[in-house]
């Protein structure tokens, strides 16, 4: 919706709606990638759960900025619902760390 | 003159995030909400990491308490087709309709931004229907889960002190014939806190769609109920991608 301040309300709706189709598009086809890795064979583990990571965090980029219309609002929104999820980051190394010691 | 503007967003009488306190409030409960469902996953990643690894070739996969099982070899089972291994199929059913019911809850928003009674009807309704069409799908999916596989798991334990042999059939709380326990409570927990939020998802979504119905929204000039609905719904969408690839996909 970047670009479509000059536009008509009909034009800004359809070019709305085509972004939408897009991105239901986009997510289809990275779980569509998804799919195909985890049947290759042959791929180091380490190396496809960081994919995996990887793509998970692409959609949801695109849920979060398209679908849920957070990338459109004011900076300070964008902030202070990103900056929390730091605590995640921090919780998911710090237990998957303490996770692979246990009974080590 | 910028840094004044910025001061002055915060000096009162203005909206310095530019939304309203309905939509604010529902981005902070499900940041919240967040926390909740990363604390589910993380719990998931750490008691995998602390159990072995199945480390064979996944055509020589068998279901042992030894090792964590492999999701794909678990999640082989799609309905009509009993004994036909269908890796992590219903599952990618699963989550089409969860985006495709995203994709409709999007629309209807869109058809609120220009006030189209009709049209916020027709894709609410069809959001509501996805929305029933997964639940159908996770009862499915648990069902198959509790009753297990044909062949069932061999176990040995001790009985009055002796050494008894007994074949496990499906998991529940108690007890598992796909891996260590921990896998299926975990099972269970995760997906059934998710499935809460979606069945609670289609509940408000119905309220909503009741209220467009009536013109609620209507006489009062504008559909952002529906945005905020739209928000939560989202977000269940989001938090089923990383279900998915967190516990069928790793």
């Amino acid at each position: 919706m970047a670009d479509t301040t000059n536009l008509s309300p009909e034009e800004a709706s359809k070019a709305h709606i085509r972004k939408v189709w897009k991105t239901a598009g986009i997510l289809a086809f990275v779980t569509a990638i998804e799919f195909a890795i985890a049947f290759t064979p042959g791929i180091p583990r380490t190396l496809k759960v960081a994919i995996f990571v990887g793509l998970t965090i692409v959609k949801a980029a695109y849920i979060v900025g398209e679908f849920m219309h957070l990338k459109y609002e004011v900076k300070i929104l964008i902030w202070s619902i990103l900056i929390p999820m730091i605590f995640v980051v921090w919780l998911i190394i710090a237990l998957l760390v303490e996770g692979g010691s246990m009974y080590a | 003159m910028a840094t004044t503007t910025a001061k002055l967003d915060w000096s009162g009488g203005n909206k310095p995030f530019n939304a309203s306190y309905g939509k604010l409030m529902m981005w902070f409960f499900l940041m919240s909400d967040t926390f909740t469902f990363s604390a589910l996953l993380v719990t998931y990643g750490m008691i995998r990491f602390s159990y072995p690894a199945y480390d064979g070739i996944a055509e020589n996969f068998v279901f042992s308490h030894e090792y964590w099982p492999i999701p794909e070899m678990v999640f082989d089972a799609f309905p009509f087709f009993h004994g036909v291994h269908l890796p992590l199929v219903f599952v990618g059913l699963m989550t089409f309709i969860l985006i495709m019911s995203s994709v409709t809850m999007v629309l209807a928003v869109e058809a609120g931004h220009r006030n189209s009674k009709e049209e916020v009807q027709k894709w609410m309704l069809w959001t509501i229907l996805g929305g029933i069409a997964f639940l159908g799908c996770q009862a499915w999916e648990w069902t198959h889960f509790i009753v297990g596989s044909d062949s069932g798991l061999s176990v040995k334990e001790i009985v009055n002190g002796e050494w008894v042999s007994r074949t496990v059939f499906g998991a529940n709380l108690a007890e598992n014939e796909y891996g260590p326990q921990p896998f299926a409570d975990l099972f269970f927990f995760i997906t059934g806190f998710h499935g809460t939020h979606v069945l609670s998802g289609v509940v408000i979504n119905y309220i909503i769609f009741y209220n467009v119905i009536i013109g609620t929204y209507e006489r009062r000039g504008h559909y952002e109920m529906v945005e905020k609905v739209g928000l939560y719904w989202h977000f269940v969408d989001l938090v089923w991608v990383f279900v998915f690839t967190f516990f069928y996909l790793v």
